[in-house]
């Protein structure tokens, strides 16, 4: 892979690792963005890893361009010969797949839809080449899902598959963007699975909705007390399909201040895993099955 | 002390300079966006520089003071009026316990910045005062002011300020035609170069979607993009990428029609490819720009941006030095 570095305008570099989405992209943004955070270079204000690129913005009253662009190449050489492991955790996101809520709002979008008489889930299922919705849930909601980026709007997850190139779920986004979707819907778009933190504007298809709060700007949620944003580039997530029941227990539970996700630390290898998926996958998920 | 509000105006919103170290997270800088403006208002009243204060959206809001303080208000023209008389933009003014600030209409201009004396005193969030609505983050209770909040203000120790003014020529305005300057790059190369020459030859107009997360443009020709098979997971259309982070001033053009500039509120990252970004001495104007006002895009280099970035900041120096 060899990177792409730009600036933008005089207070941002930004570099693509590639142009397509891939684990080792995301691998590799994520080394050279934790690299930079460590070398605490002069002037530098924010650092941001995503799905295939990194951009950090400096001060140049600070820094000059140019040197900060050298410096980010030096390190690059570095960052590759890291082995691509990662301490993670993952966390149990259960999903109210067809919700009443994010039904009612495709309902009233469908004129902005590739399949205005089918659901957005409908359409997905179809679209590759599931037999039912059920099928496609069993397979949106089977293997892990790395968060590859963190963004759009606060904290709100990007999603990967983690399952080879061929088993991915693709899905076009919408012709044109709603002007609403619910809090907590469970999107997709392209090759990635996302979590709308907070209602508004989207172009994601809706699939359902997951009763777990990830942004909470007063921090009263409990585990979000210490810091409002629940998600970061590196987390593993596993869907939990859960029936209407489940999903107001749940909702009753963060009320109650009771709801607590499940989150276990686990070590990834990119190189292990690439080896073997299903069994680094069947391996990551042990947490959740011995309960 | 604190300020009730009357009338909120048309989008009235507590800013300071921003949030910093959490765009990472989907958490854009937010601000003024008017920069320079707010610090002039906030040294004309003795603030600290970077003190929250009220940014104004073409229609002022109506305050009623509880306690003398002295106020001022710079960006846009939006002459203040105490009790209904008109007084001086760009000047400290004194008012009274019990007297009302109000607006008339804006003469130029798209937002002023409205500063108090000890500086508008809500609890920061992640180290700002500034509103950021969509996450219902900072500001009063994560939103605009509305009529009937009562904003906290903070103490106020300076000595009398009132007459002082900043001189015509630090009144940093957008020129006419309006000229942004524009440093190519990011995913420059994914248009023609026919498309780009004609970006910056042609004159845009603002468009009337423009706010605090991006300005609009129209009436240029649609960008022609560099053929390619997209790249996987990039999306359908060639105006699409695959999601990435967006810099602060980046240029993109959805579907190729219309260019937007992000803005201090804007999404930190998404799928639409960018050609470059308005350089960081040009950002402060934009929030200046009315809907139809006509603009020209300038294409710049590294040094030429770095030089107006000095010369901004001396703009600033000058106004610190004027006020002293």
């Amino acid at each position: 892979m060899t990177s792409r570095y730009t600036f933008g305008g005089d207070e941002h570099v930004f570099v693509e690792i590639n142009e397509e989405m891939s684990l080792e992209a995301f691998f590799k943004s994520l080394s050279m963005t934790n690299a930079v955070r460590e070398a605490n270079i002069k002037g530098v204000r924010e650092i941001c890893p995503a799905n295939a690129s990194y951009q950090i913005k400096f001060n140049p009253d600070q820094i000059h361009p140019d040197d900060l662009m050298a410096e980010l190449k030096r390190m690059e050489e570095q960052a590759e010969k890291a082995e691509a492991v990662l301490n993670t955790r993952i966390v149990e996101v259960p999903v109210f797949y067809q919700d009443p809520w994010t039904h009612e709002t495709l309902m009233r979008f469908r004129e902005r839809h590739q399949d205005p008489n089918a659901t957005d889930i409908e359409f997905a299922a179809n679209l590759n080449g599931y037999g039912s919705v059920e099928d496609f849930i069993r397979a949106h909601s089977g293997a892990p899902w790395f968060v590859s980026m963190v963004g759009f709007v606060s904290g709100l997850p990007f999603l990967y598959q983690m399952v080879e190139r061929a088993r991915q779920i693709q899905v076009p986004k919408y012709l044109s963007p709603r002007t609403d979707t619910p809090k907590l819907t469970v999107g997709y778009g392209g090759s990635f699975s996302c979590i709308y933190s907070v209602r508004g504007a989207g172009g994601y298809q809706m699939f359902g909705i997951t009763p777990m709060p990830i942004y909470d700007p007063e921090q009263k949620i409990t585990y979000l007390r210490d810091f409002m944003v629940f998600f970061k580039p590196g987390d593993i997530v596993k869907w939990k399909p859960i029936q209407r029941d489940e999903y107001d227990q749940a909702l009753a539970d963060v009320e109650a201040g009771k709801f607590q996700p499940k989150i276990h630390d686990v070590v990834f290898d990119l190189e292990k895993f690439n080896k073997d998926i299903d069994g680094t996958n069947a391996k990551l998920l042990e947490g959740f099955h011995v309960h | 002390m604190s300020i009730k509000v009357k009338a909120a105006g048309l989008a009235t919103t507590i800013q300071d300079l921003g949030r910093e170290g959490y765009y990472h997270l989907g958490i854009p800088i937010s601000g003024a966006m008017d920069r320079l403006a707010l610090r002039a208002a906030n040294l004309l009243v003795g603030n600290d520089e970077g003190a929250a204060g009220l940014e104004a959206v073409f229609l002022g809001p109506e305050l009623e003071f509880t306690q003398d303080a002295t106020v001022a208000v710079t960006g846009g023209e939006l002459p203040p009026k105490i009790d209904g008389e008109v007084k001086e933009t760009w000047t400290a003014i004194p008012v009274k316990a019990g007297q009302v600030l109000s607006f008339d209409y804006i003469r130029r201009g798209a937002r002023a910045y409205i500063a108090v004396s000890g500086g508008i005193d809500t609890p920061p969030a992640l180290g700002s005062r500034s509103t950021y609505a969509i996450g219902a983050l900072g500001g009063f209770h994560g939103r605009g002011i509305q009529p009937g909040d009562e904003l906290p203000v903070g103490a106020d120790f300076q000595s009398k300020r009132e007459g002082l003014s900043v001189p015509d020529r630090l009144r940093r305005q957008p020129g006419n035609p309006v000229e942004l300057r524009v440093l190519t790059g990011l995913y420059w190369h994914r248009i023609t170069e026919a498309a780009g020459k004609r970006f910056f030859e042609e004159t845009w107009k603002v468009a009337p979607e423009a706010d605090r997360m991006g300005y609009r443009f129209q009436g240029g020709t649609p960008i022609e993009f560099v053929e390619r098979e997209q790249p996987f997971s990039a999306g359908s259309d060639p105006s699409n990428i695959t999601d990435a982070p967006y810099p602060y001033g980046s240029i993109q053009v959805p579907g190729g029609t219309e260019p937007i500039i992000l803005h201090r509120d804007a999404v930190s990252g998404g799928g639409f490819f960018t050609l470059g970004a308005v350089i960081s001495a040009d950002m402060d104007l934009i929030g200046q720009l009315q809907p139809h006002t006509e603009t020209r895009f300038v294409e710049v280099d590294m040094q030429i941006a770095l030089d107006a970035r000095r010369e901004r900041a001396k703009i600033l120096e000058d106004i610190r030095t004027s006020l002293t």
